[in-house]
């Protein structure tokens, strides 16, 4: 395949970026995404061009690392994939390909398609574990009996890899199917009812002075989440935070 | 206000607050309305009831304007901040891709209504205002049903209404599930919630259209 990738370029966060325009041929339809970013990287180093930043860790769809806004779309016009899970085939020769970083204020771009989304870890250091005595008193978690409705639900939260897609779709920039995620995970478990109302309060109070915007239910997050994340999540979030509230 | 204002949830669940309240007033300004249609005596008798009733006048009037203000006023506040979330905009943004574009564009929905508002005020309620409050014209019972058929006599006011009330029904269209998520209602009922809000977001704007056609063609 031949394809032409117009991809944001910006040398470092203070810089101003822009899109630019890229040649690149013998792309094959097996390839990943980021197999196809990889081959046009050696072709830029090969011109004498800084190679586009991006980020990647796994390339199996578990890190949640590989942030590309692709063609208007997180992680790609493919339903329930990571970037790197993204192939070629999903293309056609000849197609002109726009790469962007995912945006958010909260998510400020690093370089080119690389942003800090460290935002997301200071929610989570704001109440997304429970405490847990480890002086070798601890009981076995699988001693707890737990229905299994409940854990088949906090298991599926607990599948959010953390990748911002949500945040990224959202026309508000909203990370609520993210922190929703994190705070259902322990809310539908008893361990972690000890924390919950402190969690909820906390999460969503550092979310918000992250600066992402609000949640109008579009459902956008829902669709584009590689992990398929339900909105009913969030629904769950609203009832905990406004019962966090009620207990002040 | 400040508290509300304070978080993201509260202020989504503020907005799901004030929009069920406005919904329910409109299924109650839609019941009045539609006795115009089959029976000028019965509007007449609600009409009087609803402008002459001190509970009315003075306690769920007031409560009523403040809601729709609340409203709008939140909405805009919303919209701003969300914009500011953004920062830097996407080259290419295919929100159609993942979203409905009633649900991404409830400012212009809601901009629509608010402007239909504006012509709903200048027609009804500021000569109402008038009426009793500024000129304290003395009560006549049977007013109501002449003053609603003529305004509608006017070709161009009926347009704009039908106008208006197809942008209400898109406003609704999400609105009406939209509430019910922000409150934290999700579960094996939701899709009953979805089915009603669609018979709502549908049955009322078309049933207050159908109600400025008739006296337009009745009169």
């Amino acid at each position: 395949m031949k394809l032409t990738l117009k991809i944001w370029r910006q040398e470092n966060a203070t810089a101003k970026g822009s899109m630019q325009t890229y040649s690149l041929k013998g792309v094959s339809t097996d390839m990943s995404f980021l197999e196809m970013m990889d081959v046009l990287n050696e072709q830029l180093m090969e011109q004498g061009i800084d190679p586009v930043a991006f980020d990647h860790d796994c390339r199996e769809g578990i890190c949640g690392s590989c942030s590309m806004f692709i063609n208007g779309e997180a992680h790609g016009p493919d339903r329930l994939v990571t970037t790197c899970q993204l192939h070629m085939r999903k293309f056609k020769d000849g197609d002109t390909i726009h790469i962007e970083p995912f945006r958010a204020k909260p998510f400020p771009v690093i370089k080119d398609l690389v942003v800090d989304r460290t935002a997301f870890d200071r929610i989570q250091h704001a109440g997304g574990f429970v405490s847990v005595n480890t002086s070798g008193n601890t009981q076995d978690a699988n001693a707890t009996p737990i229905e299994k409705a409940d854990a088949d639900k906090a298991f599926d939260a607990a599948t959010c890899i953390g990748c911002g897609a949500c945040v990224a779709s959202c026309k508000n920039a909203s990370a609520m199917l993210f922190v929703s995620a994190k705070v259902s995970q322990y809310a539908l478990l008893p361990q972690g009812q000890v924390e919950a109302t402190d969690r909820v309060l906390n999460m969503v109070k550092q979310m918000d002075e992250e600066g992402f915007g609000n949640c109008t239910n579009t459902g956008a997050c829902e669709v584009e989440c590689p992990k398929g994340i339900s909105l009913e999540n969030i629904a769950r979030m609203n009832r905990e935070y406004l019962s966090a509230n009620m207990k002040g | 206000m400040g508290f509300v204002l304070s978080s993201t949830i509260l202020r989504k669940f503020a907005m799901a607050l004030s929009g069920l309240f406005l919904m329910l007033f409109l299924l109650q300004h839609f019941a009045i309305n539609i006795t115009s249609v089959f029976s000028e005596t019965i509007f007449n008798q609600f009409s009087h009831f609803m402008g002459t009733n001190a509970i009315v006048q003075f306690v769920l009037q007031p409560i009523l304007i403040f809601g729709v203000i609340f409203h709008f006023v939140m909405g805009f506040i919303l919209d701003i901040q969300n914009r500011s979330a953004r920062g830097t905009r996407y080259a290419v943004y295919k929100g159609s891709a993942n979203a409905s574009w009633v649900s991404r564009n409830m400012l212009i929905s809601g901009g629509t209504v608010l402007a239909f508002l504006a012509l709903h005020f200048y027609d009804f309620w500021v000569p109402e205002m008038n009426y009793k409050y500024i000129e304290f014209l003395p009560e006549n019972p049977d007013r109501y049903y002449e003053e609603l058929v003529h305004k509608f006599e006017d070709l161009t006011r009926v347009i704009l209404y039908v106008i208006s009330f197809v942008f209400l029904a898109l406003h609704l269209s999400h609105g009406f599930s939209s509430a019910f998520q922000s409150m934290g209602f999700n579960n094996k009922y939701t899709p009953v919630v979805k089915s009603l809000g669609k018979v709502y977001s549908i049955g009322i704007p078309a049933g207050f259209a159908f109600i400025a056609i008739f006296h337009f063609l009745n009169h």
